[in-house]
């Protein structure tokens, strides 16, 4: 029995079953995170070019997607060129984007009145070809958008990436209907990582990986992206100094 | 010339010399239009008078309609002596709507130094009117508003001829609503059709096309249709080989366009415009065609298209440049194309730029999305929230003054116990350039409550001093 294990044809009937999907006529290529214990998570190491990702915040996350932008533009910022940022409500503040990593001549935002209107942009971004990153701030996804929004990066091999935010708390649930984005993903922050003395250090988030086409869910708790877009594995030490007193005053 | 001197124009009409124009000093001097000139330099002494010439009025009129044709509307014509007709109809959202653009129009013609006042109404007669007669500025009638608009108008502003005016008033009518609401058959018996007509094109109830100016450096191609045509896919046809046609023409010339109009004639003598406007000049068929033809769906056929016109109102010299190969160096993206079929549908593309200013709200410019790039980036060395909010919001505190951070502060009715914090980051009013700011100052924190969520507050002064501000605190941004 040991002779019919064959590398290289199952490498090949791989391939044809991946052609007979449809979704990857070309070699599919991926963004690895560069973190271990995240890209072997992913299957081909990576988050996939040429899909739809779903981002949302978790806890009060889900209304202002602070963290939820700032995991995305890591992403586009970890990735080569321009990026299309279509939003509807125009409260994202520049100069924390471009300290995850994305330089501000790499970003055109499209601002649209209507939820319909960042859809339609995104899908026109996905399907130029031309761009690295098309990320969006959507409300909702319904299944045949999100469908098309898929077909769509297919076809170029651009990256999408959906920031889900809603309007109150309690609509968060709508996060649990299907769509046909390749991964999705929550972000809710956590306590930021401990200093030795007073103060706020690397922001630290729950990173949980709650749906993957031919792959399993996962949590991390990362340390949020740095000047590079990357982020790294930070999880909670143990033995910390007490640094619950802010300069020895009785402020806490 | 000091502006404070008064200015008059002076007609001619035989031996007759009367002012035909005066400027905003002359006026309050109590010199009126129509007043004889030997009366007017009695009444003021060094008068400054100019000899009136109606042809180079005309010619400058026309040169301004032929700006107004490549900025704002693909039909604009002279209208009068003294306006000019458009029809911003499928072009107002180039400019952000109708309020912008006749506001923007209005603006920019002061700035050129020309007084000016703009109207939008359904139809031409009533925006007429209303920018003769009303002082202000810029007006907009809404949809189905010009009744209401104008009963009140007087009736010198209806384009009728001065004798019929005359004779109306003689009458003891005054206004065009007293005018609209007399018989019909007695007026027109009295002063001829004109009158009638005159009212049925102020209210829209017939049709005033209007006639668009051209000149002969447009370069423009057409098709008449023998049999109307009305289906998407067949007038989505004959857009790709207009553009086609057209791009042949351009070529010839050497140039590109920036700016193109699609005329659709219908068979009820009616007319619509879509107008595509591309970021750098394009003499591509496929990238015209499709700015055109997304917008096919916007196109009412009615009964029947009879003639489209396809016009490039505004061309720029193109250069043909060689490709780079991508052996040597790598290619770069050219985002235009994305950037036009996005602009043309309505949508506000911006990219964003540092500014000086430590002020956040003012440290992020927008600039256009094909603006050269600089390279320059915000100085990277303190933390700024990923959401700001466009308004700070008042926040309940309990501190320490003067520079200790929040202990406990309530946040839209949450109240939050504050774990860890940073600051202060002291920044100080801008009292170079707004003399408000002078003291101004406000010191930043960050904030992180037990959950985890981090926020950016500030106290609006320095914690010591109330000049400095209200000492009041501010939530002004969420951190990731």
């Amino acid at each position: 029995m040991s002779r019919a294990y064959n590398p290289r044809m199952i490498e090949e009937l791989r391939d044809r079953i991946a052609l007979l999907e449809g979704s990857a006529s070309r070699k599919a290529v991926v963004l690895p995170f560069g973190v271990r214990q995240m890209d072997e998570r992913l299957p081909g190491g990576g988050l996939a070019y040429g899909a739809v990702h779903e981002i949302a915040g978790g806890g009060s996350g889900t209304v202002d997607g602070a963290a939820a932008a700032l995991f995305a533009a890591g992403i586009a910022a970890r990735s080569k060129g321009k990026v299309l940022w279509c939003l509807t409500r125009p409260d994202l503040f520049f100069p924390a984007i471009a300290q995850a990593g994305l330089h501000p001549d790499r970003v055109i935002f499209c601002e649209g009145d209507k939820e319909e209107d960042v859809l339609a942009s995104m899908e026109e971004g996905l399907s130029f070809g031309g761009l690295a990153a098309v990320v969006g701030e959507l409300v909702r996804l319904p299944m045949v958008a999100s469908r098309r929004l898929q077909l769509a990066a297919e076809k170029t091999g651009t990256i999408g990436l959906v920031v889900r935010r809603w309007r109150r708390q309690t609509e968060a649930s709508d996060f649990g209907n299907p769509t046909a984005s390749t991964t999705r993903w929550r972000v809710s922050v956590l306590p930021s990582e401990e200093l030795p003395v007073a103060g706020v250090g690397r922001a630290r988030w729950l990173l949980e990986l709650m749906r993957v086409k031919a792959g399993e869910c996962a949590e991390f708790e990362i340390g949020a992206c740095d000047a590079k877009g990357r982020v790294c594995l930070l999880p909670h030490s143990a033995n910390r100094p007490d640094t619950s007193t802010w300069r020895g005053s009785r402020a806490s | 010339m000091p502006a404070d001197q008064p200015l008059v124009v002076i007609s001619k009409s035989g031996s007759k010399r009367w002012i035909s124009a005066a400027d905003t000093a002359a006026r309050k001097l109590g010199l009126k239009l129509g007043m004889p000139a030997s009366k007017a330099q009695a009444v003021v002494a060094n008068l400054t008078m100019i000899d009136a010439d109606p042809s180079a009025d005309a010619a400058a009129l026309e040169r301004l309609a032929l700006w107004a044709l490549r900025q704002y509307s693909p039909v604009v014509a002279v209208d009068g002596m003294d306006g000019i007709v458009m029809d911003t109809e499928g072009a107002d959202h180039l400019q952000g709507g109708e309020d912008l653009l006749i506001s923007g129009l209005v603006n920019g013609l002061r700035a050129r130094g020309l007084t000016a006042r703009a109207a939008v109404a359904d139809t031409w007669g009533a925006a007429h009117a209303i920018t003769r007669v009303t002082s202000a500025g810029t007006t907009v009638v809404p949809v189905g508003g010009v009744a209401k608009a104008v009963t009140g108008l007087p009736i010198h502003c209806l384009r009728l001829p001065p004798d019929t005016v005359h004779g109306l008033r003689v009458m003891g009518v005054e206004t065009v609503g007293e005018l609209s609401a007399m018989p019909r058959a007695p007026v027109t018996l009295r002063y001829g059709p004109e009158v009638g007509r005159r009212l049925d094109r102020l209210f829209g109830r017939m049709a005033e096309p209007i006639e668009p100016l051209r000149t002969p450096e447009l370069v423009e191609t057409a098709r008449n249709f023998q049999e109307p045509i009305g289906a998407a896919e067949t007038i989505a046809k004959y857009v790709r080989r207009l553009v086609g046609e057209l791009t042949t023409k351009l070529e010839t010339r050497g140039l590109g366009v920036r700016r193109s109009d699609l005329v659709i004639y219908r068979v009820d003598n009616t007319r619509q415009c879509i107008r595509a406007g591309l970021a750098k000049p394009v003499r591509d068929p496929a990238r015209l065609s499709k700015l055109l033809c997304d917008r096919i769906e916007k196109i009412d056929p009615g009964f029947g298209i009879e003639r489209l016109v396809l016009v490039a109102i505004m061309a720029e010299p193109l250069e043909e440049r060689q490709a780079a190969s991508s052996l040597i160096e790598e290619p770069v993206v050219d985002v235009t194309p994305l950037v036009d079929i996005l602009g043309n549908r309505g949508q506000r593309l911006y990219r964003v730029t540092p500014v000086a200013s430590d002020v956040p709200e003012r440290s992020v410019m927008r600039v256009g999305p094909t603006a050269d790039e600089t390279g320059a980036t915000w100085a990277a060395n303190w933390p700024r929230p990923s959401r700001l909010l466009a308004n700070p919001e008042r926040i309940d505190v309990t501190a320490l003054l003067p520079d200790q951070p929040p202990a406990v502060f309530t946040w839209r009715g949450k109240r939050r116990r504050v774990k860890r914090a940073d600051g202060p980051e002291r920044i100080f009013g801008e009292w170079w350039l707004r003399p408000r700011e002078h003291a101004a100052v406000r010191d930043y924190f960050v904030v992180e409550d037990e959950a985890g969520e981090r926020y950016w507050v500030y106290r609006a002064g320095d914690g010591v001093d109330t000049d400095t501000g209200s000492h009041l605190w501010f939530l002004h941004g969420v951190f990731g």
